[in-house]
């Protein structure tokens, strides 16, 4: 059997990490207050790409890692890098500015048309929860599209057996033609470790940045169609009763509260 | 105002608790326009769908075919776009099939696209103002689009109250629009989530467990606690993509749906999808040491300590009551 090369793209992203900030707004409350928040690359395209690397080991390849943001962001790309993948391509523009889901897929249809990808994966969503890149940039380019795949195996030249997992745990089935666009689900495998020692390897590697000008984009097809106005901080215990006072008169409160309610046997 | 459409899921004859959710979202963008139900299928399951639509929506558009017999986006979403007239507003449910279909019907109808919406705001003149939440709900914010050109709109099930409206819709039969097509994606089957040692959604009390367990052996943390209070170990999906706990012990819209008495979430932040999975409203208990946590706007009682520190003391705790009421 002829080998299978695979071109797979991953678009990722680098996002506040939830896990480890305590999210709070700046004075003026129009924005998030970003000056100690600890960023990560989002878990879900973490996952997209093992499992792009996973595919090209399996089968041959090149995997390409893509973000578009602010210098901070190579970071991200830097990580992936060590991580495993071949090539990493930087979209940095001022007319990147204030893109909304739209404008970012309108970038990313041109980077895909730059290149020759069987496979374009993204996370099944990123900080905004938005769910949108993915389905967005497929619909530009006609090619076919799944959310939420969580296993991709080769099922012969250009077709892939996916599972989708949607409501109550269930695995939907199907084939798909490529080139396709899917968003990987996280727990879809078991992304490796990046140590400092290998972010450090990397570091010196060329990453090219792209612009408007080098993709062919006319800044009017990035008016965004939709615009944040602000971000609000949703109210401590609206309906939570914050339980006060020392561990011991916390547990001793709670105790009665299970017992009255039936959770103590 | 153009058209309002609603495209509602079915399965085994029955619409999605969306479809009631939908309508209400519908006349908050628009109280006067009428709203048109869209539904594919086949068979006799599509007609009972139709009808049981017809007492909620003003108008019901069927597709019936064989092509339709299993929901796929990719061949839903041609069929939308060839039959909705331009400019109109689309909404649908913000779940893995919206998630399917949405973001690229906003595309090839060339409307804007406001994804997981939880709150509609008001419409002045053209400008849609609605809110949604960033960083697993850890923020809200206010988001407007101009749909003078018509949108398409997902929405987070459980945020808007069902309609209670009763009416009797005209059901149109649209199913000869249908063009026999071969989809780049082809429907295999579906498989059930494997059964796993204890079925949660059975228990009357949870400790379940989430990112704030922080490693694998701590887990024995929160099994001690479930042994003392007479409780069964749950979790929220981080714990199960880890491969800590298997999927039968997660719940969530993607795990089980819950029915307990107690709930106590232990280090987990309350991402809708973890809610969506907890029905019957039981007496929640949140123990978090982000203040921020989402949780907290969700549970009836709260407790700002790490678990690793708070629970064994619990735990602790609990066993000296058990063994002095012996």
């Amino acid at each position: 059997m002829r080998e299978k090369i695979m071109e797979i793209l991953v678009c990722i992203k680098r996002v506040p990490d939830t896990a480890e900030n305590e999210i709070e707004l700046n004075s003026t409350g129009n924005d998030l207050n970003r000056e100690d928040l600890v960023y990560s690359i989002n878990d879900w395209d973490n996952y997209a790409v093992e499992e792009a690397i996973q595919i090209v080991d399996r089968v041959g390849g090149n995997v390409t890692v893509v973000t578009l943001g602010d210098e901070e962001s190579k970071e991200v790309l830097r990580r992936e890098l060590a991580m495993g993948a071949n090539n990493a391509l930087f979209l940095s523009d001022d007319a990147f500015g204030r893109l909304d889901g739209r404008g970012v897929a309108t970038v990313l249809e041109k980077v895909v048309k730059k290149g020759n990808y069987d496979l374009i994966l993204t996370g099944v969503q990123a900080d905004d929860g938005a769910s949108q890149i993915g389905g967005m940039l497929a619909a530009m380019l006609d090619y076919p599209y799944a959310s939420v795949v969580n296993s991709i195996a080769i099922k012969e030249d250009k077709v892939l057996e996916i599972s989708r997992e949607t409501e109550g745990g269930n695995l939907e089935i199907s084939q798909i033609n490529m080139p396709c666009v899917l968003s990987i689900q996280t727990g879809i495998n078991e992304p490796r470790y990046v140590g400092i020692r290998g972010i450090r390897k990397v570091a010196s590697v060329e990453i090219p940045t792209l612009t408007t000008d080098d993709l062919g984009l006319d800044t009017l097809a990035l008016k965004p169609r939709t615009t944040r106005l602000d971000y609000f901080v949703p109210e401590l215990g609206e309906s939570a009763e914050m339980l006060q006072g020392s561990t011991e008169e916390i547990i001793t409160t709670l105790i009665g509260m299970l017992k009255a309610k039936g959770g103590l046997k | 105002m153009a058209h309002i459409f609603a495209y509602i899921v079915h399965e085994a004859g029955k619409a999605d608790d969306t479809a009631l959710e939908l309508y209400t979202a519908a006349k908050k963008i628009d109280a006067s326009a009428p709203v048109i139900a869209i539904i594919t299928g086949q068979g006799e399951e599509l007609n009972t769908v139709a009808s049981e639509l017809a007492c909620v929506y003003d108008e019901v558009w069927k597709y019936a075919d064989g092509q339709l017999s299993h929901p796929n986006a990719e061949t839903i979403r041609p069929l939308l776009v060839s039959s909705i007239p331009a400019d109109s507003v689309v909404l649908m449910a913000h779940n893995t099939f919206g998630m399917d279909l949405a973001p690229g019907l906003s595309i090839k109808l060339d409307e804007p696209f406001l994804p997981d919406v939880t709150e509609i705001k008001n419409l002045e003149g053209h400008i849609l103002k609605v809110i949604r939440q960033e960083l697993g709900g850890q923020v809200g914010t206010h988001v407007e689009a101009d749909i003078s050109g018509g949108l398409v709109i997902t929405t987070r099930a459980g945020s808007f109250a069902p309609t209670d409206t009763n009416t009797t819709g005209k059901i149109i039969d649209k199913s000869q629009k249908i063009e026999t097509q071969i989809s780049k994606r082809r429907f295999i089957k579906m498989i059930a989530p494997e059964v796993g040692d204890v079925d949660i959604t059975k228990e009357n009390v949870l400790v379940s467990i989430g990112r704030g367990i922080e490693d694998e052996d701590n887990i024995e943390i929160a099994q001690e606690l479930a042994d003392a209070m007479g409780a069964v170990v749950s979790c929220s999906r981080p714990i199960v993509d880890a491969k800590w706990l298997g999927n039968s012990r997660q719940v969530g819209t993607s795990g089980k749906t819950v029915k307990p008495k107690v709930y106590l979430a232990c280090g987990i932040s309350g991402s809708f999808q973890h809610m969506g999975g907890i029905k019957g409203s039981p007496f929640i208990v949140a123990i978090n040491k982000n203040p921020n946590a989402p949780i907290f706007q969700m549970a009836d009682v709260g407790i700002k300590a790490d678990i690793l520190d708070f629970l064994p003391k619990l735990t602790e705790a609990i066993t000296e009551t058990n063994k002095s009421s012996r």
